[in-house]
């Protein structure tokens, strides 16, 4: 398949990934800010100061309302991690590889733009936010549900689940953060029933209530970080994203599980290791942020070996010298 | 609350205009103003294989028209087919115009396009193959040599090339016109990179969903196989010994005003869409650039400009061609359609001179007449231009897409002037034609029907043999009496029935038909 086309497929799929997680993180604000009793600080400028977009959002806003926030991360043009850039991101890359993608996938990555395009000029998203983002997450969810369905599970396939989960690992992880360290309450709250509250409404904005109760029952930091962060078979969870972001590298390599022939599969290899074999309080006694930090850089290092290993083919890694000469 | 606003505003608008047009839509007031109508006899009497397609109209529910033509724009507007507005940052996009009355042509026109087309087609690939090689039509003074001296899409890099099976043109777009008698001419033939296929496919899939049952009794020709027939006329030309060939799209890239089409077709057929950049010349081979290291190309359906194509021989400053690619091409390492060098064929000067070919190489007479035209390189001919330029259209000789072209009557003396000057100063790159007064067909205005000026493109085939594709583009000048039909300048366009041979279709067969 051509680098090109690989690397349009990965990046459709990691924007579609990210116009929905900005839908959840408005979602965990939400109900973080509704769930405190009185208002300890701004949350809604510390969500915009998670994003790492909070420079650009002070040159176009005065105050850090919720409305302001809102659109600024909903239809900001100039915001290019706002979900209408992240939808017209994704539509551009599936427009240059509609020949490798259903026709199917691509008319929903255009519908969902149109209508979140169209939705600017209304004001229904101020009258009931929550509606449009679920909305939003069902459109993110038919692409996703479209792409299983309709597209040969290939090349092409397996690039674009790996920079889907990729994209939705380094969100996910920094979820957690927003509660554990942007939002961090003040200390009478930790233990108390609004700490778990507050617990609650991640677990629900991640899709992840029900699960967790399956498996844990009772809500505590300890056993949401723990879910959150190593549960193998939850699909929003680092290492089920990272296990199968591994799994669909090796599927495009045909590279034997738990060896590698590159670069990106011997660093997406030790991090899923580590997962693997991680145990929660260490985690948590070194420090839940700093361990979250860590994990975005080296998720970060994995993205640039995909770069160099598939999307940046120069004449000299096409056949070894010695080999050219038999083949040419 | 439902947030499925999507394109909410093209419903709503027609929703609103249908509140107060509270009545049908027909034909009886329709009107073909002495033109020549290519669904309506004078008097409003549909032709025979629009009966059943006029019957139907006129019997649909009350509001049923425009909010089937709004369905359709939906649709276009869901599937991405569309341009950005130029100027607009907000992103904003257009549909090209379409409208859902087909145009219609009858068996027995279609034979006649049909038949020359291809002798046409055979005549101009001959003649490029000869005036790359030895010129004899030059010698034998059919040609004038300075015509061909003097065109600046004449290749230089082309002389003695041998493309495969000695074909040049494999893929050819031919626009023709229908004057006040019904008489069809050929008034421009399109050798180079000719598009618009994609919209013809799309537009039938449209209307099998606008009018499945009037289209089902009319007898619709398919047009679906093109991309099959593409896929193996080029194959065809694959280097002896290649056993599948590795066929791709070469395209200039996303920001292209025909990708949609590039896209489409590379989809259609199952090939790589490729960009200039995703190609590279290795030890002699075009290879393309995959997550597997370099891989062969064997045939290049390129839709770039010749001088685009590779900045060793061609343009230097072209970023979109592949470097290299001409000598590999020249080598029979891998296979181009078109061949470089079709241009020539296009120049508006060498137009004037197919019937000549015509009778040169195949000893025939033209089946499809030219549009006569007045060569102003020839004194005679352009003392009667320069005199008569309110009554003529005079074109540039290199230019297409409706651009460097003056419409006689609806021009200003200023324009005119402009021009008067340009043709003294560089006769041989002006043509003039008398104005043809092209026939018409209605489409939905508001509430009614009005008649609209329309062409007709057929799309071409050379490999094993030729093939006219039985239906093409119909272009409609959208604004009320203009000429202009291309895309560029504010036409649309329509689905074109090309009616099978065989016995009458039932006429009338429609009124009795069950709700659609």
């Amino acid at each position: 398949m051509l680098s090109r086309v690989a690397n349009s497929i990965y990046w459709m799929s990691r924007y579609i990934e990210r116009a929905e997680n900005i839908a959840r993180f408005v979602d965990v604000v939400r109900h973080l800010v509704l769930d405190l009793p009185d208002q300890v600080s701004n949350q809604w400028e510390s969500l915009v100061e998670a994003t790492g977009d909070h420079e650009r959002f002070e040159e176009r806003h005065a105050a850090a309302t919720e409305a302001n926030v809102i659109r600024f991360l909903t239809f900001d043009r100039d915001n290019p991690n706002s979900i209408l850039s992240c939808l017209w991101s994704a539509r551009e890359n599936a427009r240059s590889v509609r020949e490798a993608i259903s026709s199917e996938m691509w008319e929903q990555i255009n519908r969902s733009y149109l209508m979140v395009k169209d939705s600017q000029a209304s004001d229904r998203i101020d009258d009931d936010p929550a509606a449009f983002f679920s909305h939003l997450k069902k459109a993110c969810h038919l692409f996703i549900g479209l792409t299983d369905t309709t597209m040969t599970h290939n090349e092409g396939w397996h690039f674009g689940r790996m920079g889907r989960l990729i994209e939705r690992a380094d969100k996910t992880s920094r979820m957690i953060d927003v509660k554990y360290f942007v939002l961090l309450p003040r200390v009478d709250y930790v233990g108390s029933p609004y700490d778990s509250l507050q617990w609650a409404a991640l677990l629900r904005s991640l899709s992840a209530f029900e699960m967790y109760r399956k498996r844990f029952h009772q809500i505590t930091p300890k056993h949401v970080a723990e879910f959150l962060i190593l549960d193998r078979q939850f699909p929003r969870s680092l290492h089920y994203c990272v296990i199968k972001a591994e799994e669909s590298l090796h599927a495009i390599t045909g590279t034997p599980p738990a060896t590698f022939t590159n670069l990106a599969e011997q660093r997406v290899g030790r991090l899923r290791a580590d997962l693997d074999y991680a145990e929660i309080q260490e985690t948590l006694d070194a420090g839940l942020h700093g361990y979250l930090d860590q994990f975005q850089i080296e998720l970060n290092d994995f993205d640039d070996a995909i770069f160099d290993t598939f999307f940046a083919v120069t004449p000299m890694s096409g056949l070894p010298g010695d080999l050219k000469s038999i083949f040419a | 609350m439902t947030w499925q606003v999507c394109c909410g505003r093209y419903v709503s608008d027609f929703d609103t205009q249908l509140w107060y047009i509270a009545r049908g839509m027909d034909f009886k007031n329709y009107d073909t103003e002495g033109f020549f109508d290519e669904l309506f006899e004078a008097g409003s009497r549909p032709r025979p294989g629009a009966s059943i397609l006029a019957d139907r109209v006129e019997n649909l529910p009350d509001g049923d028209l425009l909010r089937r033509q709004a369905a359709a724009e939906t649709a276009l507007m869901n599937l991405g087919i569309t341009f950005a507005v130029y100027g607009d940052d907000q992103g904003a996009e257009k549909i090209f115009p379409f409208d859902i009355i087909p145009r219609i042509v009858e068996p027995q026109d279609w034979r006649q396009i049909e038949a020359g087309l291809t002798q046409r087609i055979l005549a101009l690939n001959l003649f490029i193959n000869d005036v790359y090689h030895d010129q004899n039509i030059l010698r034998d003074k059919v040609i004038p040599e300075e015509v061909i001296q003097s065109a600046t899409s004449f290749r230089r890099q082309c002389i003695g090339l041998n493309p495969p099976e000695g074909i040049w043109c494999h893929i050819t777009g031919t626009d023709l016109v229908r004057d006040q008698a019904g008489q069809f001419y050929v008034l421009e033939d399109n050798l180079r990179c000719p598009s618009g296929v994609s919209y013809v496919l799309e537009n039938r899939q449209l209307l099998k969903r606008t009018f499945p049952k009037v289209f089902a009794e009319s007898r619709v020709r398919p047009v679906n196989d093109y991309p099959s027939r593409l896929g193996q006329t080029l194959e065809h030309l694959a280097p002896n010994g290649v056993l599948s060939p590795t066929v791709v799209v070469l395209t200039p890239g996303l920001y292209n005003s025909a990708y949609f089409e590039h896209s489409f077709l590379a989809q259609q057929m199952g090939v790589e869409l490729v960009e200039g950049s995703d190609l590279i010349v290795h030890d002699g081979f075009v290879m393309m650039r995959t997550t597997r290291g370099l891989a062969r190309v064997d045939v290049i359906y390129r839709r770039i400009d010749d001088d685009f194509m590779d900045p060793l021989e061609f343009r230097h400053d072209s970023v979109l061609g592949v470097p290299g690619l001409m000598e590999a091409y020249r080598s029979g390492r891998v296979a181009l359609a078109n061949a470089p060098g079709t241009g020539i064929a296009d120049d508006k000067v060498v137009y004037a001179y197919v019937p000549d070919m015509i009778k040169y190489y195949l000893d025939q007479d033209a089946i499809l007449p030219n549009v006569p035209t007045y060569l102003c390189w020839r004194d005679k001919d352009r003392q009667h231009v320069l005199g008569h330029l309110e009554e003529l259209v005079v074109k540039a000789a290199n230019e297409s897409g409706g651009y460097g072209m003056l419409i006689g009557p609806a021009s200003s003396k200023q324009e005119r002037d402009a021009f008067a000057e340009q043709i003294q100063a560089s006769p041989r790159n002006y043509i003039a034609q008398p104005v043809v007064s092209l026939s018409r067909a209605p489409v939905i205005v508001g509430d009614h029907f009005e008649g609209r000026h329309v062409d007709l493109r057929p799309y071409i085939l050379y490999g094993k043999e030729i093939h006219v594709l039985p239906g093409g583009l119909t272009r409609v000048a959208l604004r009320k009496g203009s000429l202009v039909v291309n895309s560029s300048q504010g036409g649309g366009s329509k689905d074109t029935w090309v009616i099978a041979d065989g016995p009458e279709a039932n006429a009338g067969a429609g009124s009795q038909s069950q709700q659609q």
